[in-house]
């Protein structure tokens, strides 16, 4: 393409968006609408997901073994348990190491607890904590411990990770459909933006026609309409929301002074550095889909 | 350079608009198609230009086959044409100099090649010093003579002219008419196509007489006579 084809085709693409700025401004308002909805939507799904890993590294399956278990057997466990690919990691707690953090955490260091002494009232407690990757093979291993020999009991306490993982789950699919129907909906306006100036240019495209200009040279200041308008789609909601994005994970934990340390929110560039191209080319793609489908229709000889 | 072979056209049931016509013009001939409305004239020019696809026989412009050529093709081969209408059909919202450009640009002419050849172009249909005025500032002659400036600019090898003077006086018709011999004489063959009578009589020129889609005579140095 020649310069001059270029600098027509973006003057006039141009001087459509201004032509019919109510359907241009309508279109960018849904666009912006449903970018900004994917940006919060990711930025939701993404926290939890990370506060769900933390939760499920932090949450440990807790092994106990059998009475008068040798030190070498439950050696021998721990190794079996460290060979595990679905395993983080695995600690050992004696019983008087349980016994101690029981004490810490239940008797916070008041005299109640000296009644026992040196007589560890868990002295079968020793056992194992072990860390898993993901939470959703759980079962796996627990249907793998208990098969094995001197194991006493299992300790699974899964119940917040899972919670989480649910509401991730139920926000994520929630998040698809409205995004999925917001799309659709910007499709649908960009494509009756472009109709519209189509129509007002009616004339126009038959005197290009009748003159020899290609259907990619009609077209073109469509598309680059479509995209432009796309652009601007992307770029209002993806400047917005990393504002409202630094000040929600300020005030969250500014409120709720008991979160700090326990959840983590995930940087606002580390966010951006899926969430900026994902909007951009989310809103170009609308802009291109809309256009090119309505240009395809309404531009045959 | 146009060869027509038994070309029929026909929308539907009914006569056919162009029926098995044979016409065959040669590169820098000056034509009139006359006839009254419905003699299928318009359809002609259509056929053409490629808005139109005959139903039979075959279109030969140029050099180029008209039936089957694939749409992607149409556009280069339209760029061989020069094309005016009755109603003018210029862009209201640009001057004359734009309107002009505007067919260079449509085909891709860099700026600098647009700058010296729309001057040049408007001297010859004498508008030069009109460059700056909007369609509708002009009277009806000046309008069409952009409208062939727009058509000349890329130097067309056939200029087809549709009515061109349908909305035009008598005088003003006469020097459209002298520009256009004025075109022919420059090498371009030119087809227009009328029912002027008086112009048709005057400039005895070669003329095919259509009636109810059918060529009935082609007469060299010919006159309009009513069917």
């Amino acid at each position: 393409m020649r310069p001059s084809t270029i600098w027509y085709t973006l003057k006039q693409g141009i001087k459509n968006i201004r032509r019919n700025w109510m359907f241009s401004i309508a279109s960018i308002i849904t666009m912006a609408a449903c970018i900004f909805l994917v940006g919060t939507f990711y930025s939701i799904v993404n926290n939890i997901n990370n506060i769900t890993r933390k939760v499920e590294q932090e949450v440990p399956v807790t092994v106990f073994f059998d009475e008068g278990t040798t030190q070498e057997e439950i050696d021998e466990i721990g190794e079996l348990l460290k060979a595990r690919p679905e395993v983080a990691r695995v600690e050992f707690e004696s019983a008087d190491e349980a016994w101690e953090k029981f004490r810490e955490d239940y008797f916070q260091g008041s005299d109640a607890a000296e009644g026992f002494k040196d007589d560890n009232p868990l002295v079968n407690s020793a056992n194992y904590q072990v860390y898993l990757k993901e939470i959703e093979r759980q079962n796996q291993l627990i249907a793998y411990i208990q098969g094995l020999d001197h194991v006493r009991d299992i300790n699974q306490s899964e119940q917040a990770a899972r919670t989480l993982g649910s509401f991730n789950k139920l926000v994520s699919y929630a998040s698809i459909a409205i995004i999925a129907i917001l799309v659709l909906i910007s499709i649908f306006l960009i494509s009756n933006t472009i109709s519209v100036g189509i129509s007002v240019r009616k004339e126009e495209i038959g005197i290009m026609k009748l003159i020899g200009a290609t259907d990619n040279f009609v077209r073109a200041p469509f598309l680059l309409e479509g995209m432009v308008l796309g652009l601007i789609g992307a770029a209002i909601p993806l400047i917005t929301l990393y504002y409202v994005y630094t000040s929600v994970v300020e005030y969250i934990l500014n409120q709720f002074n008991v979160l700090t340390g326990i959840v983590d929110f995930i940087p606002v560039s580390t966010i951006y550095q899926v969430l900026l191209p994902l909007g951009i080319a989310l809103g170009i793609g609308i802009g291109l889909i809309g256009s090119f489908m309505t240009t395809k229709k309404h531009l045959k000889v | 350079m146009i060869d027509l072979v038994d070309v029929s056209k026909s929308y539907g049931k009914g006569l056919p608009a162009v029926n098995h016509a044979n016409l065959h013009v040669e590169k820098g001939e000056f034509v009139f198609v006359v006839g009254s409305s419905g003699s299928g004239k318009s359809t002609l020019i259509k056929l053409l230009m490629k808005e139109l696809d005959s139903t039979s026989g075959r279109i030969t412009v140029s050099g180029e086959r008209l039936e089957g050529m694939k749409h992607r093709r149409v556009a280069k081969y339209r760029r061989k044409l020069g094309v005016v209408f009755q109603d003018f059909r210029l862009l209201r919202d640009r001057n004359v100099y734009e309107n002009v450009a505007f067919a260079q640009r449509v085909i891709g002419r860099p700026t600098r090649v647009i700058r010296k050849r729309v001057p040049e172009v408007l001297q010859e249909v004498g508008l030069a010093n009109k460059y700056k005025s909007y369609p509708d500032e002009l009277s009806g002659g000046e309008q069409q003579r952009v409208a062939l400036a727009r058509a000349l600019v890329n130097r067309p090898d056939i200029l087809l002219a549709d009515e061109p003077t349908g909305n035009l006086d008598p005088r003003t018709s006469e020097e459209i008419m002298a520009l256009l011999e004025e075109i022919n004489q420059r090498g371009t063959t030119v087809l227009v196509v009328t029912h002027n009578r008086e112009i048709v009589n005057s400039m005895k020129k070669r003329v095919v007489t259509m009636h109810e889609g059918m060529i009935i005579s082609d007469e060299k140095e010919g006159e309009y006579h009513e069917a």
